[in-house]
């Protein structure tokens, strides 16, 4: 058992469903208690989308666990056949429905539709929402594409150099975006731009959008490229096995990542991508390069999400912000490695988790300026009053905007400027707090103030169960009024502290007062840092000295 | 049982006798008892809400309440994972662990609630028990409680009526004459009725649930509750096995419901007819002038109710009697007669009912009925929307405050929004195929 205050995934067959809200002409039966159906909110509400998603359910009930929910599912599986007249139906099981052992494979055997039925077995208690889309396009692409075992992936390669030989234009599929995916959308769109810039054809883009006989067209193509490796990695490997289509490793997020990703296609499309390369103008790069962007340099900024999101975002962080990557880790454990590697050569130790707690004392711990993470680490964000932006899912309805907001390509590294830069605060704001400390206005505890609200950085005041002395000293002028934004500021003070400070070295009240004067968003680091060195150094007391002390010993 | 109701005599207006109900089974497009935590929480301020069950249960609150920031959120879920379903480990020793880890971070909870789902119903993981080992331990600083919000056993609101029954045996003995409030109020709504009984001199009124735990309202005997809330069948039987008897009248909904609703509690308290006239006769009148507007775009619109919460048929009634809406279907998830029995003598005679749903026949009555609006949940709403109907979000019902003659008009403009801005938006949507 585990204690979740978040979860990071769905169960799998929401993973399932994603496949199915994508597609079209296919539909889902899900064995599933009542209830279960609030899945169709989050595609009726958090993606907005105008219609059900084909997904029909049992929704049993205590009363018929006594009698025959084999029945209900045969029952419905064959009115859905009827009413919606798929061209492909796929089956399986929710949590509750996997306990009961219907088989829902066996089942819809038995039915014998005249339609392509495709079993799926989700482990819900082992496997999260990522796997189970991967896990569900992978057997549908199995099950759907027509294969003669006979011929070889080689025999399938000759084939299509002859037709490329012969004049044919170079196509791809395009693998991975699904219904809930974040931005899915506008990514698609974004990616077809680069592809057809470089002369390239798109045969077939799935599961968003395609129908089962899309589907089956999928073994055409020259070539797969993988956009979202959770969702798509799985069957491309499969494809590459069977058809021998290669795929591409690169995920196209970030202005290098783009250009690499643009040179990996076109070696794949023997083609040569220089002129198009020639043609692109990418603002996010000029921006970080000019001037204003300067105070960016060496911003600690904490990475989380899924493994492709946070890859793509240490990239972009390090080699194209100038930030320093202080911690950086993933939910998604399929693709743990991958974050592992990328980890190591920015000197960090991944951390590979889904649970939310555990990532929470990480951030607490590092204390670092800005949080790159999904809706969950807002919530981390907020309890510790770091600015955060999302880089990945889980998100909620407002990053599905109206607006084409893609993360990738080049138009999406120009997103991705804007979206983490908005949340810190302004380069002259932080001067100018760092310089004069006691504005009633402009002060260290207020959020930035081109994010408009005063004191909108809260967090609930039970935890404060002692008080944080150094913190008193510093918030003279805003308590008078409204005692419990006091309470508050200390709320956070303490949790972004609390870890380090017990029993260790003790803070003379000058030397408190003093690190009451470093900006707020390097505090908890200076403060640590200050107590790790007084600890090394054998220190009782940390008198204001120490604080110089570390200051220099650290930065060396 | 309940004996105290009178049978109410056949009403010549209404329907006394029992209108049609469709039963369906099939499926059913609503949520299961767990949502009820996203309005319990904030309303018990000092509670807890532990989810015992799946990813899906967590997945679902989070889903439903995590566009909110939290920086502490009054909810969480013990995910069974398949170490505690192979038997490999004890779910009970698991179970204490989660709830120790919880409490060490949460030292400020003074009510925990092990909330059942589907996956511990149905491996049989006993709940009761384990709340009544862990309250031994952890009490009396945290009391901690049981009740199942599952699927299978609750639909929606009766979360509630499940966490308020848990909470039953809680409440400390009297033996004074009391009226107690049973069901979850916005605070504003309860401190308007707490004004208005004041008014009346009617003294020794209290409000089930509270806003804290620690502030429980006694029950015996001599206590009589009446129900501000149409879905709490098994929280009445509770409140009666405590000895307290149960006040029957029509739910607080629009003027109408609200004097009778009133009326009932200010006859058993003795409160004579002229103080009660001249308590309510002005709130009446503000009640009154703020509905007329709204009666405007709400007359003789063809209303169409999925069911969702049981609030169905007294918003019905109120938007029959009092706007003069016509109803087509109304659907309920479960159709209490005894609770609602002065409700139903209020209906027209030519009302569909339906209890429990067939999602997909229940869609085709609609595009029979054509009605001007569709009260649906959210799973529906933007899918009948793109077709061109106009819905009214169902949960919005459960969320926002309704009761009481101040929100009258407050509840008859949610249904009157939607109309309304559907004749608003001007867009070209020929032009644009959307």
């Amino acid at each position: 058992m585990q204690l979740t205050l978040w979860t990071y995934e769905g169960p799998p067959h929401v993973g399932a469903m994603r496949i199915a809200t994508a597609m079209t002409d296919l539909h889902y039966v899900l064995h599933a208690p009542q209830g279960d159906t609030y899945a169709d909110l989050l595609f009726t509400m958090i993606e907005r989308l105008p219609k059900r998603p084909p997904v029909t359910y049992t929704t049993f009930q205590a009363r018929d666990l006594g009698g025959d929910t084999a029945q209900l599912f045969k029952n419905a599986a064959k009115e859905s056949f009827e009413r919606f007249k798929p061209q492909a139906m796929i089956v399986g099981a929710s949590c509750t429905a996997e306990l009961i052992q219907d088989d829902p494979g066996g089942l819809s055997k038995a039915l014998n539709l005249p339609i392509p039925v495709i079993p799926l077995e989700l482990p819900s208690y082992q496997k999260k929402e990522n796997w189970g889309a991967s896990e569900t396009f992978y057997q549908i692409v199995r099950h759907l594409t027509v294969q003669d075992t006979k011929i070889a992936a080689a025999t399938h390669i000759s084939q299509r150099q002859e037709k490329l030989a012969a004049g044919k234009k170079p196509s791809c599929n395009i693998l991975g975006p699904t219904a809930l995916g974040f931005r899915h959308r506008d990514d698609i769109k974004e990616v077809s731009k680069m592809l057809t810039m470089l002369g390239i054809e798109i045969n077939v883009v799935a599961p968003q959008s395609a129908s089962p006989s899309d589907i089956t067209r999928i073994p055409q193509a020259d070539f797969n490229v993988v956009l979202y490796p959770e969702i798509a990695q799985t069957t491309a490997s499969w494809l590459s096995r069977m058809y021998g289509q290669p795929f591409t490793k690169v995920v196209p997020i970030g202005v290098n990542a783009s250009i690499d990703f643009m040179k990996e296609v076109a070696q794949l499309a023997g083609i040569s991508e220089e002129k198009v390369l020639k043609e692109i103008k990418s603002n996010s790069s000029w921006y970080a390069r000019s001037v204003d962007s300067t105070y960016l340099t060496g911003k600690r900024v904490f990475i989380f999400g899924d493994a492709t999101h946070v890859i793509a975002a240490a990239r972009i962080s390090r080699d194209e912000m100038g930030f320093q990557v202080v911690g950086m880790g993933t939910y998604s454990r399929e693709f743990a490695k991958d974050v592992r590697e990328a980890a190591k050569s920015y000197g960090l130790e991944a951390i590979i988790t889904d649970d939310y707690l555990e990532v929470e004392e990480k951030v607490a711990e590092l204390s670092p300026e800005l949080v790159l993470g999904t809706q969950m680490e807002r919530h981390i964000a907020k309890r510790l009053g770091v600015p955060c932006a999302v880089i990945s899912a889980p998100v909620h309805v407002q990053d599905f905007p109206a607006r084409y907001a893609p993360q990738m390509g080049f138009e999406g590294a120009n997103v991705i400027f804007d979206t983490w830069i908005h949340p810190l605060m302004m380069g002259l704001e932080e001067h100018l707090i760092m310089m004069f400390r006691e504005d009633f206005e402009f002060n260290s505890n207020v959020p930035a103030s081109h994010l408009g609200h005063v004191g909108a950085a809260s967090a609930s005041s039970h935890q404060v169960t002692e008080a944080a002395p150094y913190f008193e000293l510093e918030v003279p002028v805003v308590d008078q009024e409204q005692p419990d934004k006091k309470e508050e500021f200390d709320t956070q003070q303490q949790s972004t502290t609390q870890q380090s400070s017990v029993d260790q070295a003790v803070w003379s009240a000058d030397a408190l007062k003093e690190l009451g004067k470093i900006p707020f968003f390097v505090r908890g680091k200076a403060r640590r840092n200050t107590e790790k060195y007084a600890i090394e150094h054998g220190m009782q007391q940390i008198t204001l000295e120490t604080l110089y002390d570390a200051k220099a010993y650290y930065s060396r | 049982m309940n004996a105290v109701i009178p049978i109410q005599a056949v009403v010549q207006s209404g329907c006394g006798t029992p209108p049609e109900v469709i039963r369906e089974r099939g499926q059913r497009e609503v949520f299961c008892g767990l949502t009820g935590i996203i309005w319990m929480h904030r309303k018990i301020q000092d509670a807890f809400f532990l989810v015992v069950g799946s990813r899906t249960c967590a997945h679902l609150i989070q889903s439903a309440a995590g566009v909110m920031i939290f920086a502490e959120p009054r909810f969480a879920t013990a995910i069974i994972d398949d170490r505690d379903l192979a038997g490999l480990a004890d779910a009970n020793a698991e179970l204490d662990k989660v709830v120790q880890r919880l409490l060490a971070r949460r030292p400020d909870i003074k009510l925990l609630f092990l909330v059942g789902s589907c996956p511990s119903e149905v491996i049989k993981l006993d709940l009761h028990r384990a709340a009544g080992r862990l309250d031994k331990q952890f009490g009396p600083q945290v009391r901690i409680l049981n009740y199942s919000g599952s699927g299978i056993e609750t639909t929606f609101t009766q979360g509630e009526d499940a966490c308020l029954n848990a909470l039953v045996p809680q409440l400390p003995v009297t033996e004074e004459k009391a009226i107690m409030i049973v069901g979850c109020l916005p605070d504003i709504v309860e401190d308007q009725f707490a004004r208005l009984f004041t008014e009346m001199g009617v003294t020794n009124v209290s409000f089930f649930p509270p806003r804290n735990s620690r502030t429980l309202p006694a029950v015996g005997s001599n206590t009589q509750f009446i129900l501000a809330q149409p879905f709490l069948g098994d929280t009445v039987r509770a409140l009666e096995s405590r000895g307290a008897s149960h006040l029957s009248a029509p739910f607080p909904f629009g003027i109408e419901g609200t004097t009778e609703w009133l009326a009932a509690i200010a006859t058993a308290m003795g409160v004579s007819q002229e103080i009660f006239d001249k308590v309510t006769a002005p709130k009446k009148a503000r009640a009154e002038m703020a509905l007329a507007p709204l009666k405007e775009t709400l007359q003789n619109k063809k209303i169409f109710f999925f069911p969702d919460s049981q609030l169905e048929i007294p918003l019905a009634r109120y938007l029959n009697r009092e706007l003069g809406m016509e109803l087509t279907e109304v659907g309920t998830p479960y159709l209490h007669k005894q609770i609602l029995e002065k409700e139903l003598a209020l209906l027209p005679q030519n009302v569909q009912l339906s209890e429990g749903q067939d999602v997909e026949k229940q869609l085709d009555r609609l595009k029979l009925a054509k009605p001007d609006m569709v009260v649906c949940g959210l799973g529906l709403a933007n899918p009948l929307e793109s077709e061109g109907y106009t819905t009214k979000w169902a949960i919005e019902l459960v969320f926002s405050p309704i009761h009481g003659y101040d929100q009258a008009a407050d509840l008859a403009e949610l249904f009157a929004r939607p109309l309304r801005r559907k004749a608003k938006l001007q867009f070209d949507t020929e032009a644009l195929c959307n």
